[in-house]
C-alpha cells in the first residue's frame, strides 16, 4: 500500500528494512556533508572572484571552516526576544530545515540507467534504487516540499516580533508563492515530454544527449526553471528576503546560535537539492554523456557507480553557476522582481507549454506540422500583443489617476 | 498498518480543526489549519491517491494558507481578538440553533444509513484505465479533459470572474480616496 520504495511492497522483512534505514542515514549524511562543502566552496570561489584568499586556516585549503563555524554557533548563547511568539519562534527553524532534507529524498543518486535499465541495483540480494524514495508523484513531491519551505522563513520573520524581520518575511512569502507558479509551469514542459512524474522515469527518458530535456524541451523551460529556482531559493540576485542594506539581516535578524545555523544549513541544502533537481530534470541526472551509439564510459568503474560520478560532476557545474550569479549580478528591485515573475516568466512558460503540446498532438495525429506550428505561433503573438496592450493601458491609467491601491 | 495510519491522520485532522476554532490568535489558527490539511493529505496517500495528496499540499498548504498568513501579517491583524465585544449581537444564539440543526441532520443521516456502514458497498465503479506509477494522473486527466471538460472549463471561468470581481471591489477610485482623506 504505502510503498515509496520497491522493497517495501508485500511483507516487510529485516534485510529490506535495514537497507532502507541505511539509505536514510546515508542520504542524511550526504546532505550534511554536501552542505558543509558547498559553504566552503562558495566562500572559496567568491573569494577567488573578488581577488581575496578566502578561508585557508582550518584544515587543508580551509575545508573545515564550516565545521569550525558550526561548532562556534552551537556553543553561542541562544536568545529568544522578549516580544517573540515563543512557540512559533522555536518551530520556524525546523520548518525550514526539515523540508530542505526531505526534498533530497527523491533525487536519483546513481544507478545504471543505460540501455533502458531502470536504475535498479542489487544490494545483499535485494533489488532497489539508488534513491531514498521514488514516489509515484515524483517531481510534484519536490514542488510540495518547496511550497512548505515558505513557512519556515515566513513564520521566522513574523514570530520575531520585530519590524525588519517581518518586512523580510512578507517579501519572502510573496516572492516564493509567485515564482512557484513559474517553476511549476516550466516543469510541465518536461513532464509533457517525458510522460511521467517519477524522477527515475524522467532520468530513464534521457539516455542520449539529444534526449536531454534541456534540448528536447527547447532550452526555454530550462532558462525559466533556472531563474524561478534561484528566486525560490532566495539566492542572489533575488535575495530581497535578506537584503542587508535595507533589512538589517532579513527574516533571521533575531535568530542566534544553533537556530541561526539551522536556517543557514537549510539555505545551502536547498541550493544543493535544487541543483540536483535541475540536473535530474534537464541534464539526465546519473546518465553518462552519449551521442548516438557513442557513450563516454569511464573504464574499470561499474556502471551503477559511474552514475553517481556523472551526477556529482553535473551538480558541481550548477553549484558553481549559483556562486557565479551571486558574485556578478546586482540585486533586483522589488517591483522588478514581481514584474519579471508575473509579466515575463509565467506567460512565457505558459506559451511555450502550449507550443510543445500542439507539436505533440500534431505528431500523434499526423497533422501538417508546419501549419500547426505557424498557427500556434500566430496565436501566441496575438496573446502577447493583447498582454502588451493591457500593460500599456494600465500604465496610462496609473499616470492619469495615480496608484489605485 | 492501515488502521495505525488512519488513527494518526485522524488525530492530526481533529487536533488541527479544534485548534482553528479555539485558538484566539489568527496566526496560530492558520497553522492549525495547515495541520488539518496535512492530515487529509496523509489520508489521501493511504488511499493510493498520491496525486490528490500532492495537490492538497501544493495548493492548500503551500498557496492558500500562505496567502492567509500573508494577509494577516500585511494588515497587522495578528493580535489576539477581544471576544467581549460582539459585532453582531444575535450571532451566538443563531450559531447555537444552526449547529444544533446540523448535528440533528448528521445524526439522522447516520441512523438512517447505519446499515450501509456495516457492510462494504461497491463504491463508485471506476474502471481501471491504466496501472503503474502514473495511473493516478492518467485517470484524473482522462476524466477531467474528456468527460467533465465543460464543468472543468466553467469552473476555471468562475475562478477568473472571482479574481476580476475581487480586484474591482478592492480598487478604490480617486474620488473615494479623496473622501476618505477628508
Amino acid at each position: 500500500m504505502i510503498a515509496l520504495d520497491t522493497l517495501l511492497i508485500d511483507k516487510i522483512l529485516w534485510t529490506p528494512l535495514l537497507i532502507v534505514l541505511l539509505k536514510v542515514v546515508v542520504v542524511f549524511v550526504i546532505g550534511l556533508l554536501a552542505t558543509m562543502l558547498m559553504v566552503w566552496f562558495e566562500r572559496k570561489a567568491i573569494a577567488g572572484m573578488q581577488n581575496r584568499i578566502g578561508p585557508n586556516k582550518t584544515g587543508p585549503f580551509g575545508i573545515l571552516q564550516t565545521l569550525a563555524d558550526g561548532i562556534k554557533l552551537f556553543f553561542k548563547e541562544d536568545l529568544i526576544p522578549n516580544r517573540a511568539d515563543r512557540f512559533v519562534f522555536v518551530l520556524a527553524p525546523f520548518l525550514s530545515f526539515v523540508p530542505a532534507f526531505l526534498a533530497f529524498a527523491i533525487i536519483p543518486l546513481g544507478g545504471d540507467f543505460r540501455n533502458g535499465n531502470a536504475g535498479e541495483v542489487t544490494w545483499f540480494g535485494q533489488v532497489t534504487k539508488v534513491q531514498l524514495a521514488d514516489p509515484p508523484i515524483g517531481v510534484l513531491f519536490a514542488l510540495a516540499i518547496s511550497s512548505i519551505a515558505v513557512y519556515g522563513i515566513m513564520l521566522a520573520g513574523w514570530s520575531s516580533g520585530s519590524k525588519y524581520p517581518l518586512l523580510g518575511s512578507v517579501r519572502a512569502s510573496a516572492q516564493m508563492v509567485s515564482y512557484e507558479a513559474a517553476l511549476g509551469l516550466s516543469l510541465a514542459s518536461v513532464l509533457l515530454i517525458s510522460g511521467t512524474l517519477s524522477t527515475s522515469g524522467i532520468v530513464s527518458a534521457q539516455s542520449r544527449i539529444t534526449d536531454w530535456h534541456f534540448f528536447s524541451t527547447g532550452i526555454l523551460p530550462f532558462i525559466i526553471f533556472l531563474i524561478a529556482a534561484t528566486a525560490e531559493l532566495n539566492r542572489p540576485p533575488f535575495d530581497l528576503v535578506e537584503a542587508e542594506q535595507e533589512l538589517v539581516g532579513g527574516f533571521n535578524t533575531e535568530y542566534s546560535s544553533i537556530r541561526f545555523a539551522l536556517f543557514y544549513l537549510a539555505e545551502f541544502m536547498n541550493t544543493v537539492t535544487m541543483s540536483a533537481l535541475i540536473v535530474t530534470l534537464f541534464f539526465g541526472g546519473p546518465q553518462p554523456i552519449a551521442f548516438g551509439d557513442f557513450v563516454f564510459d569511464i573504464p574499470l568503474i561499474p556502471n551503477a557507480l559511474e552514475g553517481t560520478i556523472w551526477l556529482l560532476a553535473k551538480v558541481l557545474v550548477f553549484l558553481y553557476i549559483y556562486i557565479w550569479f551571486r558574485a556578478t549580478l546586482p540585486r533586483l528591485r522589488y517591483d522588478q522582481l514581481m514584474d519579471l515573475g508575473w509579466k515575463v516568466l509565467i506567460p512565457a512558460a505558459l506559451g511555450w507549454f502550449m507550443l510543445l503540446a500542439s507539436q505533440r498532438l500534431a505528431r500523434q495525429n499526423d497533422w501538417n506540422i508546419f501549419l500547426v506550428t505557424t498557427s500556434a505561433v500566430v496565436v501566441m503573438i496575438g496573446c502577447y500583443l493583447l498582454l502588451q496592450a493591457a500593460f500599456s493601458q494600465s500604465a496610462r491609467q496609473r499616470e492619469t489617476q495615480g496608484p489605485m491601491f | 498498518m492501515e488502521f495505525f495510519v488512519f488513527v494518526c491522520a485522524a488525530l492530526m485532522i481533529l487536533v488541527g480543526a479544534v485548534g482553528v476554532i479555539i485558538r484566539s490568535h489568527p496566526v496560530h489558527a492558520a497553522l492549525s489549519l495547515v495541520l488539518t490539511l496535512f492530515g487529509v493529505a496523509v489520508l489521501f496517500v493511504a488511499q493510493d491517491a498520491h496525486f490528490l495528496a500532492a495537490v492538497q499540499v501544493i495548493v492548500y498548504a503551500g498557496a492558500i494558507v500562505v496567502l492567509f498568513l500573508f494577509v494577516i501579517m500585511l494588515l497587522g491583524v495578528d493580535r489576539v481578538e477581544n471576544l467581549r465585544t460582539e459585532p453582531l449581537t444575535s450571532q451566538r444564539p443563531l450559531a447555537i440553533i444552526v449547529s444544533l440543526g446540523l448535528i440533528g441532520v448528521l445524526v439522522a443521516a447516520f441512523v438512517r444509513g447505519s446499515d450501509a456502514l456495516h457492510e462494504r458497498g461497491e463504491g463508485i465503479n471506476i474502471p481501471d484505465l491504466t496501472t503503474g506509477t502514473d495511473a493516478n494522473t492518467t485517470q484524473l486527466a482522462e476524466s477531467i479533459f474528456s468527460r467533465y471538460v465543460v464543468a472543468f472549463e466553467v469552473t476555471s471561468v468562475l475562478l477568473v470572474i472571482a479574481v476580476v470581481g475581487t480586484v474591482l471591489l478592492a480598487r478604490r477610485t480617486k474620488t473615494v480616496v479623496a473622501e476618505n482623506l477628508k
